[in-house]
């Protein structure tokens, strides 16, 4: 079994998919349905690609909580020294993007997860805390 | 590099994703693909995703520019065989593949195809 | 972690047979022992049991604590006997009374002995309290705790058994609603009737909602989820069993049900849906003329 809390690098795709991968096997671990594992992988990938496409790469921590047994979840922050956004407002509206992508990443997150936290300041870089529960 | 095989069926082509996607594969596969419409005169093009764990707004974009590009080509795109857990989250994602047919396995993906196809090909002679 | 530092351990064992012939003949005096449902033998047995654990644990000097490994083995003994007779329906009162009613006993033994030191007397009182309001507080929580898990695993069986898909024709899966609709409720249908779907390789779902007895907002955001969930999967959903009453409710709220097939009954909808596969039905005088 991995150790929590687990750091990993976000630097390529394939940094991507192992982010992924780290916290499927944590959502599994902690019993997640099936449907609740997707669900939160999904928004991992979602701000994973973001770090790596708008941060210029960063790093994605995943942490384990576990406050008793009926209150279980996953924890991922997700943080770049990139340029960081200067309109959240705007950043978290469907189908805004600046990249080439749907535009669904920030805000399909915050919809697939329980909490959703945001932290960005222009020429400083960007912070995304996520947290999932069981 | 890792490749996303595609295997050809009559007239139309077999893409089976199997391994989880990133980038440089989706941009290689996208390639592989138009490359082999345009060198098989494919008319169809059948994506079966049922091996992905996850279907996020980049592999959504990804599906799309295929059909796109087939479309362009003259190809009509079938995404087939999306575990229930994948489309349970794209709805709660808010991302509903506009543009994209799909069907429940590669079987019902065929006979869709067929499906298009003849009744795309009686319109061309109405022409 | 407190200690024990009066008398108590060492009065409990010297008076074990005594403490344990009067603890037994109190409980079943007072009714915590039902004929029926526990044997005299197995209460005779469990508290003899118990006893020989406590004077035990008891000698090691330290308080009861439920997280301490010291008292493990009387931990588990507790938790196995509040368990047992939670499911044979003893009353959570009458499950703390096994330890509660063990006071009477040991203070009548503490009197008897200490009546010459009051002080030493009230520590080795306050103490015997201490020790079995714990013990008698733990079997009351555990008790709670398996009567919540009976009732968790109630409410899912309860849920599974109440979305029960069947098939009406090859390609054509119903699945008809009773009851409300809660988003726990709606996950688990979801996913049951996508699963299905594709088990059965089936492109048609009807989905009868004749048995919910009302369709709010929710509600109809949840079916409408449904529906898109199997057309990203590539089946089609037709909601029937729509009553008057809800119709215009739905019209009311403003919810838009026009991406979906709708019918007023089951039969209805199965019509459509054979339709869809390129189906009929005949009537097979009719056909032979």
């Amino acid at each position: 079994m991995s150790i929590e809390p687990t750091t990993l690098p976000v630097r390529s795709g394939e940094d991507v998919v192992k982010v992924r991968q780290a916290v499927r096997t944590l959502a599994m671990d902690l019993g997640f349905s099936l449907v609740d594992q997707t669900k939160v992988i999904t928004a991992a990938s979602e701000l994973a690609r973001n770090t790596l496409t708008y941060g210029g790469g960063g790093e994605c921590r995943i942490e384990r909580l576990n406050q008793g047994p009926k209150r279980a979840g996953v924890r991922l922050t997700f943080e770049d020294r990139g340029p960081g956004i200067t309109n959240l407002d705007l950043a978290l509206t469907d189908g805004y993007t600046t990249g080439n992508g749907l535009g669904l990443g920030l805000n399909g997150a915050r919809k697939l997860s329980h909490e959703f936290d945001i932290w960005s300041q222009p020429g400083v870089g960007t912070r995304v805390t996520i947290t999932r529960w069981k | 590099m890792d490749r996303v095989p595609i295997l050809r069926l009559g007239d139309c082509l077999l893409v089976t994703v199997q391994v989880d996607m990133h980038d440089e594969l989706a941009m290689t596969l996208q390639d592989d693909l138009t490359n082999k419409i345009v060198a098989t005169k494919a008319r169809g093009v059948l994506i079966d995703i049922s091996a992905l764990e996850m279907v996020d707004s980049f592999i959504g974009r990804m599906l799309g520019n295929i059909a796109g590009m087939s479309r362009i080509l003259d190809a009509q795109t079938v995404v087939v065989g999306m575990q229930p857990a994948v489309a349970i989250t794209l709805v709660e994602l808010g991302l509903s593949l506009p543009g994209i047919r799909t069907a429940l396995n590669v079987d019902a993906g065929l006979a869709l195809l067929r499906n298009v196809l003849d009744r795309s090909d009686e319109s061309s002679h109405v022409d | 972690m407190n200690r024990l530092a009066s008398r108590l351990p060492a009065m409990v064992e010297q008076y074990q047979q005594e403490i344990l012939t009067e603890w037994v003949k109190l409980q079943l005096e007072a009714g915590t022992w039902r004929a029926g449902r526990l044997q005299e033998s197995q209460l005779r047995d469990e508290s003899q049991r118990f006893l020989t654990l406590l004077v035990n644990n008891i000698q090691k000097g330290v308080q009861f604590d439920t997280r301490s490994a010291q008292w493990a083995d009387i931990r588990d003994f507790l938790a196995e006997l509040s368990r047992s007779r939670a499911t044979q329906g003893f009353s959570p009162s009458q499950v703390a009374t096994f330890v509660f009613s063990l006071k009477q006993p040991i203070f009548a033994r503490l009197r008897a002995n200490l009546l010459d030191e009051p002080e030493v007397l009230a520590d080795a009182s306050w103490e015997t309290t201490l020790l079995l309001d714990s013990m008698g507080l733990y079997t009351t929580e555990v008790y709670q705790q398996a009567r919540e898990s009976v009732i968790a695993r109630q409410q899912e069986e309860l849920i599974e058994l109440s979305t029960p898909v069947v098939e009406l024709w090859p390609g054509i899966l119903a699945l008809p609603l009773i009851g409300t609709l809660d988003s726990e409720r709606t996950q688990v249908v979801m996913e049951t009737l996508l699963e299905r779907l594709v088990a059965t390789g089936s492109s048609i779902a009807v989905i009868d909602i004749t048995g919910v007895p009302t369709v709010d907002t929710l509600v109809a955001q949840h079916l409408l989820k449904t529906v898109s969930a199997a057309q990203l999967m590539g089946a089609d959903c037709i909601i029937s069993g729509i009553r008057p009453q809800i119709a215009q409710t739905i019209v009311h709220l403003g919810i838009d049900l026009s991406a979906v097939a709708t019918k007023a009954s089951l039969s209805d909808a199965f019509a459509l849906a054979l339709k869809r596969r390129g189906l009929s039905v005949i009537s097979s005088s009719a056909a032979r003329g």
